[in-house]
């Protein structure tokens, strides 16, 4: 079964554009192959390092509170999760998914990386999923990895989202990439030269085929013919999403693109929210991030429809914890072991997954930082594993080479 | 070897139709220690210059708080707005001048290292009003150094108030100081912060492949440590804050009981004068002007001038200059996206004449926001690591379509009439014009896409 790429922007393209213009390789219809089964991947990546600790509160511990003394002052700023765990006052509005067992977390877990405690260097081997970081150049990212494993996969079936490039999906695989703030306007006739101007460079011509394909699958109209005033139109177009952009919340409009894809021929998405790097005054400084990330999570739920959801799993990583010693600021310095946030209707929430590692004095490492007792890539191998049934082997082998998955964790439904 | 087209569009900011571009390398090396008439000519403000506005602003935000709802504060309110609205729209002018300097000057070289230092210096504020004074930083601790030693840079750029703040170093303080001590007694928690001594050796000398451990970063921000900045915003050493005796970074000894920003200086020195450092400086600059993959025979040569000359910087510019891997015909490059942009304006003239008076709202949608969604809000890179130079992240469809959109709507908006197409792509693209973009200027339907179609061009894009 094939079916036509976006229904509503290709048919409006197709129609002003008339025959000639659509037989042109910039402007070939993509076909698409059925998709490779019903699960969705959603993953998130926090920039900056999130405070696992802060974020999910183990109250439970008897050293907690002693150890940060500002932060973990009182429950003001808490929503009781468990006994033991609390959550961040920031991702109250997820509460109700945690009730109904569509919000989970993975305590104590982190990627391999240690000592350095770069952002850069830790973001990059999160989204390469190794061991060891590879020379700059020779980075793939592990959702990329997955794909082959994909029964049907192609360039629609995963997306990475927002301004970045991101690692996650880089790779050999094809994947789509998009920003949802760009629009396109051009006549049939400047379309046609530019797919000549564009013949002598491979690379920077796909990019713009893809752009082409995409600015009309937005479900924004693309309009090719402009009269002669239409330019200052446009211009004003132009002004006014950019202004909406910056004005807005460009990670609802993520997710809005994500949850339209989604609900087509795509499987896999991704895209990233920064604002974690909290030094100083973490109390105050958490709270943008936090509200970022459950209006994105609400925001997908709602856009993708109760169906979708159901076949959803979204995973939310970090490169590292913090310290768990507040510092002299308030704030917290780049540390190891931290949090997985999990949503979704696949996933089996209202639970917290993972061992504590306890924060005594000698359970942390190097004195400073929450000793990890998982992988955070044993995880997201396993939603892998049980949301597109990509044995075991092939994801110890091919996506995260050398890892031992061990048994199943049980995270989806 | 050198070619004057060449050096406009790979070492400068673009072909203009009316600026000769240099005649040979000696041109090229001379405009950078001539006088600086692009500085003159749109000027920008010195930090020292744009300090009076952060205090001023810092004062009338504190007595607005102590004194709501009387006439007093609302008085303080007013005044804190205006400031706020003069920095912003110094701001402003901060990037119409940073465009005109591109679009008028027949030394682009300059202005392209500048814009590479001031990234591989990145900082920027991160709260009201110091926020708009990264270009201030730039004009003050960067430009001057750029034809100097590198540790004369590294010194300017790591000392100043603007990356103290950025990188929390003004937080830091050391807990055997006495401030740390007595904060300890006291009972609260003040301590290290480790940000910028961990950059200073993964980003601005060493390289994060470089051969420091967790210690030496440890050791080097308890160093670091009484380096801040005073209510004015001036560099300022307190001893205070200093974390008293020597401090071991890669092997040597710096620093004693009596903290002196001296012994930082000399820690400073050393890490710039590092044989991974001179490496490391050598393919930054080949990758951003050159290539992703730059030749490592031009390497080497960069790197051992800048071991020869104790890391002067104008010999290595001029083994870059002078290396036949630098003037390779095929452009390989991908020109970031203030290059691009400012490349098309110096093309298409519009110059002072247009942008000189261009309002504020106007700039803003025709070239900053662009520039956002084109991937590179101006001065505002999410890490201190600064802008990425790979092709294959600014090569994507988002990218590309973002600068198509520009390229077809910002020069009507912003020239009140275009160019003839054809000329145009002659302009911009000199003896380089290929075949295919000269006939599609030629074929366009209207002039706003046959310009379009040449900015687009690959031949355009690459540098």
């Amino acid at each position: 079964m094939t079916k036509t790429l976006s229904r509503r922007g290709f048919l409006t393209k197709a129609a002003v554009l008339g025959c000639s213009a659509a037989a042109s390789p910039l402007l070939t219809p993509v076909t698409m192959a059925s998709a490779p089964g019903d699960r969705r991947l959603v993953v998130i990546i926090l920039r900056g390092g999130m405070d696992g600790i802060d974020v999910l509160r183990p109250w439970g511990d008897p050293h907690f509170k002693a150890l940060r003394p500002n932060l973990a002052a009182d429950q003001k700023n808490n929503v009781q999760l468990t006994d033991f765990h609390g959550m961040h006052k920031g991702l109250k509005d997820l509460m109700p998914l945690w009730k109904k067992g569509e919000l989970g977390f993975v305590q104590a877990t982190s990627t391999p990386y240690r000592d350095k405690r770069s952002h850069f260097d830790g973001q990059d081997l999160l989204e390469a999923g190794t061991a060891e970081l590879a020379h700059l150049g020779d980075r793939t990212g592990w959702l990329n990895r997955m794909l082959p494993h994909l029964p049907g996969a192609q360039e629609r079936t995963a997306f990475a989202l927002g301004r970045e490039d991101m690692l996650l999906l880089t790779g050999d695989a094809p994947v789509s990439n998009w920003s949802p703030e760009v629009d396109l306007t051009l006549s049939a006739q400047g379309l046609r030269l530019l797919e000549l101007t564009m013949q002598s460079d491979p690379a920077m011509g796909a990019a713009m085929a893809e752009a082409i394909a995409l600015a009309g699958s937005d479900g924004d109209s693309v309009t090719f013919d402009i009269e002669g005033e239409g330019m200052r139109g446009m211009m004003d177009e132009m002004q006014s999403d950019a202004q909406a952009a910056r004005k807005g919340k460009p990670h609802l409009k993520i997710a809005d693109f994500a949850a339209e894809q989604l609900q087509q021929e795509t499987r896999i998405a991704s895209f990233s929210i920064g604002g974690w790097d909290t030094h100083a005054n973490q109390h105050r400084g958490l709270n943008t991030p936090l509200k970022r990330l459950s209006e994105t999570i609400l925001q997908l739920r709602d856009k993708m429809g109760p169906r979708i959801w159901q076949q959803t799993t979204v995973l939310c990583m970090t490169e590292f914890g913090r310290t768990v010693r507040e510092n002299g600021t308030k704030g917290t310095d780049h540390g190891t072991g931290g949090t997985m946030i999990m949503a979704g209707g696949a996933i089996k929430g209202g639970r917290v997954y993972g061992q504590w590692s306890g924060l005594g004095p000698t359970d942390l490492y190097q004195d400073r930082d929450l000793m990890p007792t998982s992988d955070v890539r044993t995880w997201a191998a396993w939603a892998m594993h049980d949301s597109f049934g990509i044995p075991q082997s092939a994801l110890e082998r091919d996506v995260f080479a050398g890892l031992d998955m061990g048994s199943s964790p049980g995270l989806l439904l | 070897m050198f070619e004057p087209e060449i050096a406009d569009i790979r070492f400068g900011t673009g072909l203009s139709p009316s600026i000769a571009p240099p005649a040979s390398v000696a041109d090229m090396l001379s405009g950078l220690t001539g006088p600086d008439a692009m500085a003159a000519r749109f000027p920008i403000e010195s930090f020292d210059e744009f300090r009076p506005r952060i205090t001023a602003f810092n004062l009338a935000r504190r007595t607005r708080n102590k004194n709501r709802g009387t006439p007093v504060g609302d008085k303080a309110d007013k005044e804190r707005k205006a400031l706020v609205k003069s920095a912003r729209s110094a701001y402003a002018d901060f990037f119409r001048n940073a465009l005109l300097r591109r679009i008028h000057t027949e030394t682009g070289l300059r202005e392209r290292l500048a814009f590479f230092w001031g990234d591989h210096f990145t900082a920027h504020g991160k709260v009201m009003i110091i926020k708009w004074s990264t270009s201030p930083y730039i004009e003050s601790a960067i430009r001057p150094h750029i034809t100097g030693k590198f540790e004369d840079l590294l010194i300017a750029a790591v000392t100043h108030p603007l990356m103290l703040h950025y990188l929390d170093q003004n937080i830091s303080i050391g807990p055997n100081s006495p401030a740390g001590k007595r904060a300890q007694k006291k009972g609260q928690t003040k301590g290290l912060n480790e940000n910028l001594a961990r950059e200073v050796l993964e980003l601005h000398t060493l390289g994060v492949g470089g051969p420091y451990s967790q210690d030496d970063v440890r050791q080097l921000a308890e160093l670091f440590t009484g380096m801040t900045y005073n209510k004015e915003g001036a560099f300022n050493f307190n001893k205070n804050l200093a974390e008293p005796g020597a401090e071991t970074v890669l092997g040597s000894a710096y620093g004693s009981d009596t903290a002196q920003v001296e012994d930082i200086h000399a820690a400073l020195r050393a890490l710039a004068r590092h044989p991974v450092t001179a490496r490391h400086i050598a393919s930054k600059l080949a990758r951003h002007f050159i290539s992703d993959t730059p030749d490592p025979a031009l390497i080497a040569a960069m790197e051992t001038a800048y071991l020869d000359n104790d890391g002067a910087l104008m010999p290595v510019y001029e083994a870059m200059l002078t290396h036949p891997a630098s003037w390779q015909t095929t452009a390989q490059n991908v020109k970031l996206p203030l290059d691009f942009i400012a490349t098309a304006l110096r093309a298409l003239e519009i110059n002072d004449q247009y942008l000189g008076r261009t309002r504020e709202k106007e700039l803003r949608n025709a070239l900053y926001i662009p520039l956002q969604i084109m991937g590179q809000p101006w001065e505002k890179p999410t890490g201190p690591d600064g802008w990425p130079e790979e092709n294959n992240h600014w090569i994507t469809p988002q990218f590309m379509a973002a600068r198509l959109q520009w390229a077809l709507a910002a020069p009507q908006a912003l020239r009140r009439t275009l160019p003839d197409p054809r000329a145009f792509a002659s302009a911009a693209l000199g003896n380089r014009l290929p075949q295919d973009v000269r006939f599609a200027a030629e074929a366009a339907e209207n002039r706003w896409e046959g310009i379009a179609l040449v900015l687009s061009s690959p031949a355009f894009q690459r540098q």
